[in-house]
Formats: C-alpha cells, sequence, structure tokens
C-alpha cells in the first residue's frame, strides 16, 4: 500500500505566531559529535526538538538526518543556515509537511488475553493497517506504521485493553521534490565551487527545495 | 627510451620514499606540522597530559618559540592578539582538564570575533576516556559551542592530516577557532608518517562561494540610484584583506562609511569619508543618519545588537545591501534586499566596477553637521576637560599626540574600551584589537602580550581598566620572564566604570558591587621588575606617557581619571539609534 493512497496529505496549518511542523533534512559526514554539533544548535535557542532520526542516507558513507520542529519559517530557515554552518554538513533543506512523505513507526504491547477475549485482532489489524509482529501466549506486539495521528489512534483504541508497553521511531521524510544528492555531492568534491552551489534564496525566490 | 612500467616503478619509488619520510612519535608529527604551517610562535602551559608535546618541543626551541603564560586563559587570549596583529592563525597549547577548560573563554572570544586559533590539548590515555580518570574533561563537548571544529585524536596517525585540516578550517571563509584533543597515547606513539600536506578543500565545507554576479548587479542598481547611501564596515574587510578594495570602493562612489569597533583602523581614521563608529557608544551621526539613509550597505559586518539597538526601529527606510562571506549571516537580524555572499576581497572590486562615480556633498554635510555637534556637546571636553579631573579621552589625545595613529592599541573591557575605540587614531590595519562581541573583561594584557610578538616592530599599548586588569595580572609574570615591550596603561577610575555608568543611569544611582579598590599597580608591576609609574595629575600626564612609549622595554602606567565619568554618547538599551543620547 502506497502512503499516498492510504494517507491524506494535511497542509501545514501556520498558527497565529506563523509556526508549523517542519521537517528538517540534514546530508552530512559520518563523524562523532556532529550530532551533538546540530543538536547544540536547537538547545541554545531553546528549541525542542520533537523527533530526530539519524540513519544512512542513499550515499555510502554520508549521513541523514530528520528533525522534526514546530516553529515559524523564519527560525527554521536561521537554524538551517546555522546547521549547514557547521563544518562537516554538507546541505540542509527544510520542507512543510506537505512537501514530503513521511513515515513514523510505532510498536505495542497489549496482552494476548485481553485482545483475545475483548477485542478481535482482525479488526484491529484492518481498522489500523496494523501488523501482529509477535503473538505469544502471554502478549501480542503489533506494528503500525504511519503519521502520528494515526499511531496515536491505536493508542487511544488501546487504551480499554492494558497497554502494556508503546513507542513511537523518529519520523523519516523523503523530500517529494527532491533528486537525491548524488549529483550534489559531485558539485562538493568538486574542487572550484559550480554554480549550482552557490544558488541561494536571495536570487532564487519561489524555488521549491531550500538550497544556499 | 623509458617504458611506461619504469615509469611507473618509479613513481612507486618516489610514493614510497615520500611516503615514509618521517619516523618519529606523534608529538613530533604534530611539531612538524606546525612548522609546515608557518608557525613561529606557541603560547601555552604544559600539564600532565600534553608532557610528551613539550617533550618533544625540547628540541624544537630554535624553530618554535614557546612563550610560557601565567594562566592558560592568558594563553589563548595571547594566541588572539597574536592572530589579531598578523593575520596569522594563533596558536596555543594547554594540558587537559583544568587546562583546556580555562581555554573555554578564549574560544568564545575568537568565536565571535572570528579570530583563527589553533589549540592543542592534551588528553588522557585513550584507554581511560570515560573514566573519570584524573584531570580528564570531556573537552570536545564542553567546547563544541565555541569553536568553528573542533576533534579528538587518539590514533598518532591522524595527526598530520587533521592538523592540515584544523589550520584549513580555522583562517578560510568566516575564521574561528578550532582544538584538536590529542590523547597521550596518541602523543606518545611512534610511526611512520608521510610527507605533510596543508589541507585547501574539504567536501562538506565551502569557506567562499563563486561570486554570483546577478547580485553585484542588483546591489550596483540600488547603490547608484541611492541619494543618501551609507556604508557600514566591520571585521569582515580585514580579516579578508580587503582594505584596499574597500578604500577604492568608498573613493569612486564617494559613500560615507562608519566602522564596527571590530572594522576600526581598516580604513585611516582620517579619511574624508570614514565617518565614525557605529553603535551604543559610536559617534552621532552615523547612528542618527542609519535611520535617515536610503540604502545601507554592510560590509563584512553582523548587525550586532550593540550596534543596531532596537531592532524593529533600525533602518527601516532603508533597502539594505548586505556582504559577507557567512551566508547565515545574511537576514539574520537585519532583512536584506541584497544578500552578497562571498569573500569582499572579490565581491568589493566587481561592485566597485559598476557603481558610478559621485560625491554625496549634500548627504556628507549631514555627517559633518552632527559631528560639529558632538564635537561641541562631548568631544571637546572629553579631550579638553576643564575641571582638574583627568578624562580617559584626554589621556587617548595625548596617545594619539605622541604615537601619530600607528601604534596597536589594545584594550580590555568597559568605559575605556569605548573612549580607546571612540578616540584613538589609526593609520593602519590590525591596529584596534579589543575583545567586540563577548566583552571578555581580562582581555586586555595578555592580548596585548601576543599582539607584540604578532607586531613586533610596532609600539603595542594595553589600555586597561582597573578592574579588568585584576582579573589576569598575572601575565605580567610572561612579561618579567619573555620580555614582551608591552607598554601598559592603566586607567584607574576606582569604579567598574560601565556598570557604574548603568547604574548611574538606569538604576537611580544604586551603586550595587562597583565600587572596587585596587593594589598599589605600580608596586605590583615592580614586584615582577616591570618599569612603572603613576599619574595623578594632568600636568603630569604628557611627560609620564612619552616616557611609557620611548622607554625600550614593557612598562606600566598607572594614570587616575575621574571617578564618575560617563562615556557618551549613548544609545540606552532597547532604544532605537536615533535616540541617542548625548549626555
Amino acid at each position: 500500500m502506497s502512503t499516498e493512497n492510504t494517507i491524506e496529505h494535511k497542509i501545514g496549518k501556520a498558527d497565529l505566531d506563523g509556526k508549523q511542523e517542519y521537517t528538517i533534512t540534514v546530508y552530512a559526514e559520518n563523524r562523532i559529535g556532529l550530532l551533538n554539533r546540530i543538536a547544540i544548535i536547537f538547545s541554545k535557542r531553546k528549541i525542542n526538538i520533537e523527533s530526530l532520526n539519524s540513519s544512512a542516507s542513499e550515499i555510502d558513507g554520508i549521513h541523514r538526518f530528520n528533525i522534526v520542529i514546530t516553529e515559524s519559517y523564519e527560525v527554521v530557515r536561521k537554524l538551517a543556515r546555522q546547521i549547514e554552518k557547521q563544518i562537516e554538513v554538507l546541505k540542509v533543506y527544510f520542507n512543510t509537511n506537505e512537501e514530503i512523505i513521511w513515515q513514523e513507526l510505532a510498536l505495542y504491547k497489549v496482552s494476548t488475553d485481553e485482545i483475545a477475549e475483548k477485542v478481535t485482532v482482525e479488526r484491529l489489524l484492518r481498522q489500523y493497517g496494523a501488523s501482529a509482529v509477535v503473538i505469544r501466549k502471554d502478549y501480542t506486539v503489533f506494528a503500525v506504521t504511519g503519521h502520528r495521528e494515526e499511531t496515536d489512534a491505536l493508542v487511544k483504541a488501546l487504551e480499554p485493553y492494558e497497554l502494556i508497553e508503546f513507542v513511537r521511531s523518529a519520523r523519516v521524510a523523503i523530500i517529494k521534490d527532491s533528486a537525491g544528492f548524488h549529483e550534489k555531492l559531485k558539485e562538493f568534491e568538486a574542487f572550484e565551487p559550480g554554480e549550482e552551489l552557490v544558488e541561494n534564496e536571495f536570487l532564487d525566490k519561489g524555488e521549491k527545495i531550500f538550497t544556499m | 627510451m623509458e617504458t611506461a612500467q619504469d615509469t611507473i616503478q618509479q613513481a612507486e619509488a618516489k610514493a614510497e620514499t615520500s611516503k615514509t619520510l618521517f619516523k618519529g612519535t606523534g608529538s613530533q608529527v604534530l611539531l612538524n606540522g606546525l612548522i609546515e604551517e608557518g608557525v613561529t610562535t606557541i603560547f601555552g602551559y604544559p600539564g600532565g597530559a600534553i608532557m610528551p608535546i613539550y617533550d618533544a618541543l625540547y628540541d624544537y626551541a630554535d624553530k618554535l618559540e614557546h612563550i610560557l603564560v601565567r594562566h592558560e586563559q592568558g594563553g589563548i587570549h595571547a594566541a588572539q592578539g597574536f592572530a589579531r596583529a598578523s593575520g596569522k592563525v594563533g596558536v596555543c597549547f594547554a594540558t587537559s582538564g583544568p587546562g583546556a577548560t580555562n581555554l573555554v573563554t578564549g574560544l568564545a572570544d575568537a568565536q565571535i570575533d572570528s579570530t583563527p586559533l589553533v589549540c592543542i590539548t592534551g588528553q588522557v590515555f585513550a584507554h581511560l576516556l570515560g573514566t573519570d580518570a584524573f584531570q580528564e574533561t570531556d573537552v570536545i563537548n564542553i567546547t563544541t559551542p565555541v569553536t568553528k571544529w573542533n576533534y579528538q585524536v587518539t590514533d598518532a596517525k591522524e595527526i598530520p592530516e587533521v592538523l592540515a585540516k584544523a589550520f584549513y578550517i580555522a583562517k578560510s571563509g568566516r575564521p574561528g577557532p578550532v582544538l584538536i584533543d590529542i590523547t597521550k597515547n596518541a602523543q606518545l606513539q611512534v610511526e611512520e608518517f608521510p610527507e605533510y600536506v596543508k589541507c585547501n578543500h574539504i567536501r562538506s565545507y565551502r569557506p567562499k562561494p563563486k561570486v554570483r554576479v546577478e547580485y553585484i548587479e542588483q546591489a550596483a542598481e540600488l547603490i547608484n540610484s541611492a541619494k543618501k547611501p551609507f556604508i557600514l564596515f566591520g571585521q569582515g574587510v580585514i580579516l579578508g584583506s580587503a582594505e584596499q578594495e574597500f578604500k577604492a570602493f568608498i573613493e569612486k562612489s564617494g559613500i560615507p562609511a562608519a566602522w564596527t569597533i571590530m572594522g576600526d583602523g581598516a580604513i585611516p581614521t582620517s579619511h574624508p569619508l570614514n565617518v565614525g563608529m557605529l553603535g551604543m557608544h559610536g559617534n552621532y551621526g552615523p547612528n542618527v543618519l542609519t535611520n535617515e539613509c536610503d540604502v545601507l550597505i554592510a560590509i563584512g559586518m553582523r548587525f550586532d545588537d550593540r550596534v543596531t539597538g532596537r531592532l524593529d526601529k533600525y533602518a527601516k527606510q532603508a533597502k539594505v545591501v548586505h556582504l559577507d562571506i557567512d551566508p547565515a549571516e545574511i537576514d539574520k537580524n537585519v532583512k536584506a534586499e541584497v544578500g552578497i555572499w562571498g569573500d569582499c576581497k572579490e565581491t568589493l572590486p566587481l561592485l566597485t566596477n559598476l557603481v558610478n562615480e559621485n560625491k554625496h556633498e549634500d548627504w556628507l554635510a549631514r555627517f559633518r553637521d552632527y559631528n560639529q555637534q558632538e564635537i561641541d556637546q562631548v568631544i571637546t571636553p572629553e579631550l579638553y576637560p576643564q575641571s582638574d579631573e583627568m578624562t580617559m579621552g584626554e589621556v587617548l589625545r595625548n596617545i594619539n599626540e605622541i604615537c601619530g595613529g600607528d601604534a596597536v592599541i589594545v584594550t580590555d573591557v568597559g568605559q575605556h574600551q569605548m573612549v580607546a575605540c571612540r578616540y584613538a587614531k589609526f593609520n593602519n590595519t590590525r591596529s584596534n584589537i579589543t575583545s567586540g562581541g563577548l566583552g571578555t573583561m581580562g582581555f586586555g594584557l595578555p592580548a596585548a602580550i601576543g599582539a607584540k610578538y604578532g607586531a613586533p616592530d610596532k609600539t603595542v599599548i594595553a589600555i586597561i581598566g582597573d578592574g579588568g586588569f585584576q582579573m589576569t595580572p598575572q601575565e605580567l609574570g610572561t612579561i618579567m620572564q619573555f620580555g614582551a615591550a608591552v607598554k601598559i596603561l592603566i586607567l584607574n577610575n576606582r569604579f567598574l566604570g560601565m556598570v557604574r555608568q548603568w547604574q548611574q543611569l538606569f538604576h537611580d544611582k544604586r551603586y550595587s558591587f562597583v565600587n572596587i579598590t585596587s593594589p598599589d599597580f605600580v608596586a605590583l608591576a615592580k614586584a615582577y621588575y616591570i618599569e612603572a609609574d603613576k599619574v595623578d595629575e594632568r600636568t603630569n600626564l604628557r611627560k609620564a606617557l612619552e616616557t611609557m612609549i620611548n622607554h625600550e622595554g614593557s612598562y606600566l602606567l598607572e594614570v587616575m581619571v575621574g571617578r564618575e565619568n560617563n562615556v557618551f554618547p549613548m544609545v540606552p538599551q532597547g532604544m532605537s539609534v536615533s535616540e541617542i543620547r548625548l549626555k
């Protein structure tokens, strides 16, 4: 099932302060201490990181961070620049929810007896797109992949049935408009900066992808 | 005829020899690398975890001059002073634990003032990391927010490459401090090292971009259509060695230019287009007219809050052109109509080519009018006081008259700093060394020591308040031992003057803990075998200053100035630059 078919993308609505959810994508060298260097850029400004994921990227040796925060465009833009300024960071993008495809994974541990007695497993699986990862006599572990609201909904649904443990992963996101990093990396590896590298929003306002 | 096979064999043989040019310890290869990078002077302090490096240093005395400071904070401030005066990368050594944590203030100062430094700290053996070993601190994490880059070396094989990267990062792009933490085992480790190769490219780091001409064109168009253009320049002009390019730009365009305290000296004080100092204690005209200009051209400056005052009432009428090498600075505090990301050494000549020759006579006259008001109400009374009490300004006037603007002036932080920046005359760039962004009291004395090593042919005068001097007086010991001919001028008002001024103006004169007493500074200097004198009457001032400046070696002069003098003009905190007060 593709995400596009099952999930209706909500248009990110800015609140009164102009704050909305942004997903920051950071391409960086895989180096000890870099995560701290990036994290303190947020904590220095007393900004809470809602979700942070660190993983491999499409390119061997290059790391990709996904960071989710709720802030105004101006604040996020400045944060992105400060992150990109770090020596080992190659590139930073930031996107609103409508510009990305994202998923979170949640795991739920529930008493098998409760489930078997009070609610049919099949109904849960179907209704929430959950899959049973482990079924034991004493407990069952379900997994749901989706957006926050969806994984939250199942928490609610399971509350009456003794939810023993719940955990949710950080958001992972793909930028709809991104062509990936392979071509970009060639420019970074080139000795002289190319034209592409110096594109920035002063000239390229309206670019869908933030670059600078 | 050579066969291809021969050529390959030769190449391999050559590679083989160059690969194993040096066999030695990590410490030795570190010192070799410093020499390769052109380092001549190191400020440092030994200790347990950096002993192997100091042991190696013993054999390098002919190539590397090591100045033993009296405190690591003094060491790093000296390295800063050296870097600022010379334009080279400052280097300092410290041991692990307290040695390293004592560097933190200097790192923060260098970070905010973009000073290129490479700091080497010793660290406990790699196998002890994380065990709370003796003198172990998590130096990398402690210094992360205050370094441009830092790295922990646990294997000697990494040292040459990491050192090369450190120098490249410290001095390229927007300069800044770099710290390398080297575990003791890596310092001792014996390896065969390849030839030292300087770094000139890191794929994830782009110190400067290829300049986009479109922005230059847009900026030139704005500037050419401006009736009241105004230039603000900062240390970027000095760091980019673009003083000549900057001068050519202002002279062709005829635009008045004002400086941040970090940019002071980039063009001579006497230049007819130099209209003075920006910010809280800057000049009247530049502050007021910021809110009247139509195009504001900011060059290598970052719109610090001490420059802008209240931001939502700052230059709202103006279209802003911002030239900076750090893209994170453009649009950070003040929105730019045109942002030019690049090295001003490259961007300024391009802009100069496109701007029209102009004079802006009427507009310049406005600056002169405001200047005359400031001269009448503030400057003349400060430089030629009528009362018996001496002012800091008249001391500076005398220094200007004696040195003619050729001295390097290093200041500490506070009232004397503002007075020195306002009134000191500079003919040359890299002559004003001050802690601008961080405002570090205690910076002056050690930074002046470093500046003397960085500019040995210059007269270096450290102007310091009675409060600031008492933060790092131990560096008199460094002067005593190594003989840096620094002229130390203590302007003693027996108060923590700047805080007292604020308490007077904004806290109903509730003088809370600003009444500071001092030791006998003359006796203190003499205890360190440094010549010293004290002046408390105007009649002796000129001669005492001449004696200090003409003295062969280091010299300390204490001048007793008025207790409750204030620095004016002043833009009170939270007020707009156009609300600047003359009294």
